[in-house]
Formats: structure tokens, sequence, C-alpha cells
């Protein structure tokens, strides 16, 4: 899959964010540590303006934060944001999970009739 | 706690792994999915068509209280191996959301518990995460309450 990320219209939609490769890898690295662009760069062959394009969108969807120290600007996870993502699948799986039960209980009562 | 039912929807790609392990011996998995009554008691919708055999077809129809229709799906099976496996498509009617290809798999793990694989394939990942966002549950929902008291009418608790 590839990027078509300078078309600056593209909506900044959280799922639309992660939907590509280079930007999940980037929101693995940063799992456990803030890294600066330069770092976060390093780890991909990509040209550097490209890993700062896909910052730039995380960033603005609110995935990545930025926190200036010193002179270098660290880019780090947004929980709260991350979570957002776990949760997203949530109803869909609870609705089935009840489904499911109640499966589960109209076959056992076939199985065990009065 | 391990979750009974799990969904598996990685990003950015058009399909959807639902597992569930069940209490239930392999054969009832499977037919809770192949009787119409069966089905229409854990899905809490109406079934107007449920041929559960190869080239056959399906139609659920859920409706509100006043009796208003709210939902309504159609499908057709594809491969049908008794036990084993089935593959159906799935469409809402009047919606926006394209047909789609599901592929079943029951599967036994001891004389008393099975298990069910779903997958499912959407046309393209914008629509995957569209459905899984929706509150689409809702149009069946409405009909589950009633059918819960119903239900609990008819069934004796279970132990």
């Amino acid at each position: 899959m590839q990027s078509n990320d300078y078309t600056m219209n593209l909506r900044r939609d959280v799922f639309q964010a992660i939907a590509d490769p280079t930007r999940r890898a980037i929101l693995l690295l940063l799992a456990s540590q803030s890294m600066t662009a330069g770092a976060i760069a390093a780890n991909f062959d990509t040209a550097r303006p490209t890993v700062s394009k896909h910052l730039q969108i995380l960033t603005e969807c609110e995935l990545l934060q930025q926190e200036q120290q010193g002179r270098e600007i660290y880019y780090h996870l947004n929980a709260q944001k991350m979570k957002d993502i776990a949760d997203f699948i949530e109803p869909f799986r609870r609705m089935w999970d009840e489904r499911f039960d109640r499966l589960e209980s109209v076959m056992k009562n076939l199985q065990t009739p009065k | 706690m391990e979750r009974k039912t799990q969904v598996h929807a990685e990003t950015g790609r058009q399909e959807l792994l639902i597992t569930r392990q069940f209490n239930l011996p392999f054969e009832l998995l499977f037919r809770a999915h192949t009787e119409p009554d069966l089905v229409a008691q854990w899905m809490g919708t109406k079934v107007l068509k449920l041929e559960a055999a190869r080239h056959g077809s399906w139609q659920f129809e859920t409706s509100d209280a006043q009796g208003n229709v709210v939902f309504r799906a159609n499908g057709v099976f594809h491969e049908f191996e008794p036990n084993r496996k089935i593959t159906r498509t799935f469409e809402m009617e009047n919606s926006p959301f394209a047909v789609q290809l599901e592929f079943l798999e029951f599967e036994a793990l001891s004389a008393d518990t099975s298990r069910l694989s779903m997958h499912i394939i959407f046309k393209s990942v914008a629509l995957r995460d569209q459905l899984l966002q929706m509150p689409f549950a809702a149009g069946l929902n409405m009909a589950h309450d009633r059918l819960e008291k119903t239900a609990g009418r008819l069934l004796p608790p279970i132990s």
C-alpha cells in the first residue's frame, strides 16, 4: 500500500491515519519511548520529508503529541487517542458476544429438554 | 478475563475475524445456524426464508414495537458442508453497505465444546470501518427486548 499523503485535502481521520503501514510502524516505534523526528526517520528507508509528513498527519489527528525539550521536539503517543481506537470495535464485539450467549442458551435448552 | 468472543480487525484491511468458543457440541452449534426457529431466537430477528443448502437463500427482517420494518437483510449460501462450513453472502437492504462475504467454520474442541470462526470480507476498508462504527445493532436490538421477554417466558432458566 502506498501513501498519497501529499493531497492536502485528505480527511484527517484517525482511521485513515492508521491505515498507512509506515504510520502504523511509527506508532509502534513510539509505543515505549519519545523520539525526535530525526531519530524516527533513521528507522525508515523512506525520505526524511516523507517521514515528516507522516508525523504531521499523526499529530494533526492527535495520535501523536509534540513536546519541546531544549532545542529538540520529541514526539510521543497520545495514550487516550490510542485507547479510542482500541475501543472502536468494542460495541461490535459486545453485540456478537450477546448474540452468541443467546445462541448458547437457546441450544443448551434444546439439548436438555424438560 | 478472557473474552469469549474475539473480534480481530486489523487496520487497513477489508476483513474481520470473529471467533467464539461455545459450551456446545459442534453439531448443535451448526444447527443453530440452519434452523429458522433457532436462528430467529438468537439473532433476534424474524426469519423470512432460510434455505440452508448450497445455492439456497435467506432473508431476515426485524420490526420495531409498532411493527415498522427497521432492518432487512438477505444473502445466499455458496458452500454448505454440514457441521463444518458455511460460506454465504450478507447484504443489508436499503443501506449504503455493499454485500459482504462470510466464511463460517465450525470446529469441535471436545465432546461438549466447539468453536466458530467467522471471516467476513468487505468491499472496502472504509465500508468495514463504517460498519464497525455505526450503531447498526439498534435495528436488531429493538426487537431483541421483546424477544428476551418472550424467550424468558418460554425457556426455563439456564443452569
